[in-house]
């Protein structure tokens, strides 16, 4: 009797799950009425919403509403954290005190703890008025999920609240001279000593490397085997002994990827992050977030539309047309493809929350992303003419337009190339032979 | 709302996908063509979509039909676009129904539970020139004495030849070009005037050219208001180029999966080709076109639905990324079919004709991005 009961409660409540997904023409259509459950969760949501819309009012700054125009204007945190305004500041002390600057995290390591439909409510809100994001960091977008995955209660509880609150900055030791897309060849290692690794070795393309304060590093803890194994994930802090860091200039003017080396570094062996040789798995699985994020890089939901740039440099025609009638053109099917993107990005992120994406779908939307925001900027620059050739002048904030447009040309190399991207796909989602 | 099929339509898609995969595969669209069937589809098969709900999937239920909506009118047309089924699904549930459910209420009561049922097909017809202009309809309805006189011709009418039901755009005011003075008619095909030119098409799917001489309709064929058709015809054009859309997402998806089967069986070079490299990379780039693709349809479809501002917007998207989409799905099909890809008795050159005639209607990815553009003002 007992467990029929419980058996009819259990339906019930899947019942009540499944009805409150459909539509009100579809539970009329199966003569199901909207029952008071649903319509809490409904009016839940609703409530979340209207609250979050009214919070985002009163505490985002008008200048934090803004597209950002340089990379200063980004807060990345960490022990030597530069807000480039007080308005950065009260922006971000805001969102952190709410666990927003990590919404999804669990709230005892400094999150928010919402709930997958309540972070894309807050999404969207934030994204409605443009707001920035308050603190942007490798240890929100890709440490963070690795943590949360394979971090003891130890490391979790050491590492997660200091990501949530801004206070370390971290770097991502992947890439070596000679391991780039061939990234398990890496060869930096770590040798035991006693309860400790010494580790030495030559890391490149490490971003923001002369600023972080952490760095979580892939390095080979035993040779003997095939490449894939006996790699392991280690995090420690940049300012031990033996660590430097050496910036890299790029085409673009800047440097914001550095060469590291590592001489006879002590770490705890504590510090290895999941089990100590299969490291790849961890750094896979690091992968798909940080492939998800490069991917979010060709998308602008807010901002000036780039057919209203290019009109702004190059005029309209009598009926309001762009004046390059081709240009115009190349905007508006770069400008579907974009949109289309948004909504793939949308449909990965609910496919993941149900629990049926495919693990390697990350690839396919980083490549498509990084070829994207290439195009994005061909396409200004094509808009700004020779105006946006000028490499330095205030008139052109010191070259912003082009610098940025050579930036993007990593986009498609780092975290992956777009070559390498395809192969996974083809073997991992197609199962094409031999790939 | 999650951008993912909900259980109901999840199930609503099997059992279309059943249906359609059991009685009317690709070999049910070859019979048809090769004897040149007057009628073009099954009538059976019709019959059979009525009475699963499929005919009336749009019609409220006030009038017999499931009142479901846009998304669950792109399951049904995906499901069609695997197999190529000739069916009047797209010219009477889809189109005929929307534009009939904002006509009167005697219009509703008069036609709606007929299609619902099965026993009444409809068309609509739109396209004068090469290419789809709605804005640029010049059929004339000139006022005489208590209804209206049409003169003109109409050509690309899907399913025109077995229409029981005529849903025509003209101009009643205004010049070619301009929004205002558009006004539709329902229009009985053997009224006197009305002359029917069924049109064999590349894709051996079914239309026709209409001409119309003096046909007289009296007040009660107006749909909608005089001279105000053009929002009208924007609502039923919305969700015809999504159902469209989302009939190039089955068909490519389709496309695709036979030519990554076969990348995995042909052998050249002592080699499967799958293993080469450049078909590898091609075959992923492709993948992620339909993915992408996929959820700018399904979205376009929730945004209709919702009677989103925004929707507008996002069919444009969608109808010209299925589009650019479908086109690359059947090239890269038949060449990496090779030879076998060019021949008649192989499927894959059916699925490149369909994408094709899929393009131009409603409205090829040239003009849907254009009509991104004029949204956006640039």
């Amino acid at each position: 009797m007992a467990s029929l009961t419980t058996s009819a409660l259990q339906q019930a409540i899947e019942f009540h799950e499944v009805a409150s997904k459909l539509r009100p023409t579809t539970l009329r259509m199966l003569g199901i009425p909207r029952t008071k459950r649903m319509e809490t969760l409904m009016s839940d949501f609703d409530q979340f919403r209207s609250e979050t819309r009214a919070w985002l009012e009163a505490n985002c700054p008008p200048e934090m509403r803004k597209p950002m125009s340089s990379d200063e204007d980004t807060f990345w945190g960490g022990r030597h954290a530069k807000y480039s305004s007080e308005l950065q500041r009260i922006w971000f002390e805001r969102m952190r005190d709410r666990g927003w600057t990590v919404p999804h995290w669990p709230k005892e390591y400094g999150g928010g703890g919402l709930d997958g439909e309540q972070t894309k409510i807050l999404r969207q809100e934030m994204a409605a008025i443009s707001a920035r994001l308050p603190l942007v960091s490798f240890g929100i977008s890709m440490l963070g999920p690795a943590l949360l995955k394979y971090g003891t209660d130890a490391q979790k509880q050491e590492h997660l609240p200091k990501i949530a609150a801004g206070l370390i900055r971290w770097c991502q030791g992947y890439s070596e001279p000679n391991a780039g897309s061939d990234l398990a060849s890496l060869q930096t290692r770590a040798e035991s000593d006693g309860d400790d690794y010494l580790i030495t070795g030559q890391k490149i393309w490490t971003s923001y490397a002369n600023y972080a304060d952490w760095i979580f590093c892939l390095v080979r803890t035993d040779a003997s085997g095939k490449k894939h194994d006996g790699i392991s994930f280690i995090l420690f802090d940049m300012t031990s002994k033996g660590v430097s860091t050496k910036p890299i200039l790029l085409i673009s003017g800047k440097s914001p990827f550095c060469e590291t080396f590592f001489d006879n570094v002590r770490v705890p062996k504590s510090h290895v992050l999941g089990t100590v040789d299969r490291g790849w798995d961890v750094a896979k699985y690091l992968l798909q977030h940080e492939r998800a994020m490069i991917s979010g890089m060709g998308e602008r939901g807010a901002g000036r539309p780039l057919g209203q740039i290019a009109v702004d440099s190059i005029g309209a025609d009598a009926q309001g047309r762009l004046d390059d009638a081709m240009l115009r053109g190349q905007i508006a099917s770069f400008e579907v493809d974009e949109a289309a993107l948004a909504c793939a990005a949308e449909r990965a992120a609910d496919l993941a929350k149900a629990g049926q994406a495919h693990p390697a779908f990350s690839s396919a939307m980083k490549y498509y992303g990084t070829e994207l925001n290439k195009r994005r900027h061909e396409i200004l620059m094509s808009s700004g003419g020779i105006d946006a050739l000028e490499w330095e002048s205030q008139r052109s904030h010191e070259g912003a337009r082009p610098r940025a447009w050579l930036r993007t040309k990593a986009n498609s190399i780092e975290g992956g190339t777009s070559e390498v991207m395809l192969g996974i796909v083809a073997k991992r989602i197609l199962d094409l032979p031999g790939a | 709302m999650p951008l993912l099929l909900n259980e109901e339509q999840t199930m609503l898609r099997d059992s279309a996908r059943g249906f359609i995969g059991d009685k009317a595969p690709v070999s049910h669209f070859r019979q048809l063509r090769d004897a040149k069937d007057a009628t073009g589809f099954s009538r059976d098969y019709w019959r059979a979509f009525s009475e699963m709900g499929f005919a009336g999937l749009l019609v409220p239920e006030a009038f017999g039909g499931s009142g479901l909506g846009a998304v669950e009118a792109g399951v049904v047309m995906e499901e069609i676009g695997r197999t190529l089924m000739p069916s009047p699904f797209f010219s009477t549930a889809v189109l005929g129904v929307s534009a009939l459910n904002r006509g009167s209420d005697a219009q509703k009561s008069e036609y709606l539970p007929k299609i619902a049922s099965g026993v009444l097909l409809a068309a609509l017809a739109i396209d004068e020139g090469a290419k789809h202009r709605p804005l640029q309809t010049a059929m004339k309805a000139a006022r005489s004495g208590n209804g209206f006189k049409l003169n003109g011709a109409k050509a690309f009418v899907v399913d025109g030849h077995t229409a029981d039901l005529l849903i025509v755009a003209a101009r009643s005011a205004g010049a070619p070009g301009e929004r205002d003075g558009l006004t539709l008619f329902l229009v009985d095909p053997k009224a006197k005037g009305v002359a029917l030119e069924r049109t064999a098409m590349v894709d051996s799917h079914n239309a026709a050219r209409i001409t119309f001489e003096n046909v007289e309709v009296t007040a009660d064929s107006l749909l909608g208001d005089v001279d105000q058709g053009g929002a009208l015809l924007d609502s039923v054009l919305n969700i015809g180029c999504g159902a469209v859309a989302a009939e190039m997402v089955g068909l490519s998806d389709e496309v695709f999966g036979r030519t990554v089967t076969y990348l995995k069986e042909r052998k050249q070079f002592g080699k499967l080709i799958g293993e080469f490299q450049a078909l590898q990379h091609r075959a992923a780039h492709l993948y992620t076109e339909i993915e992408v693709t996929r959820a700018a349809v399904l979205k376009a479809l929730q945004l209709i639905d919702d009677g989103a501002p925004t929707a507008p917007a996002a069919i444009a998207v969608a109808k010209a990324k299925a589009g650019t989409t479908a086109t690359l799905a059947v090239q890269e099909g038949v060449q990496m079919h090779g030879g076998m890809g060019m021949t008649d008795q192989f499927d894959i050159g059916f699925f490149m004709k369909r994408a094709r005639v899929c393009q131009e209607l409603l409205g090829d990815s040239n003009y849907h991005a254009d009509q991104l553009a004029r949204l956006k003002n640039y």
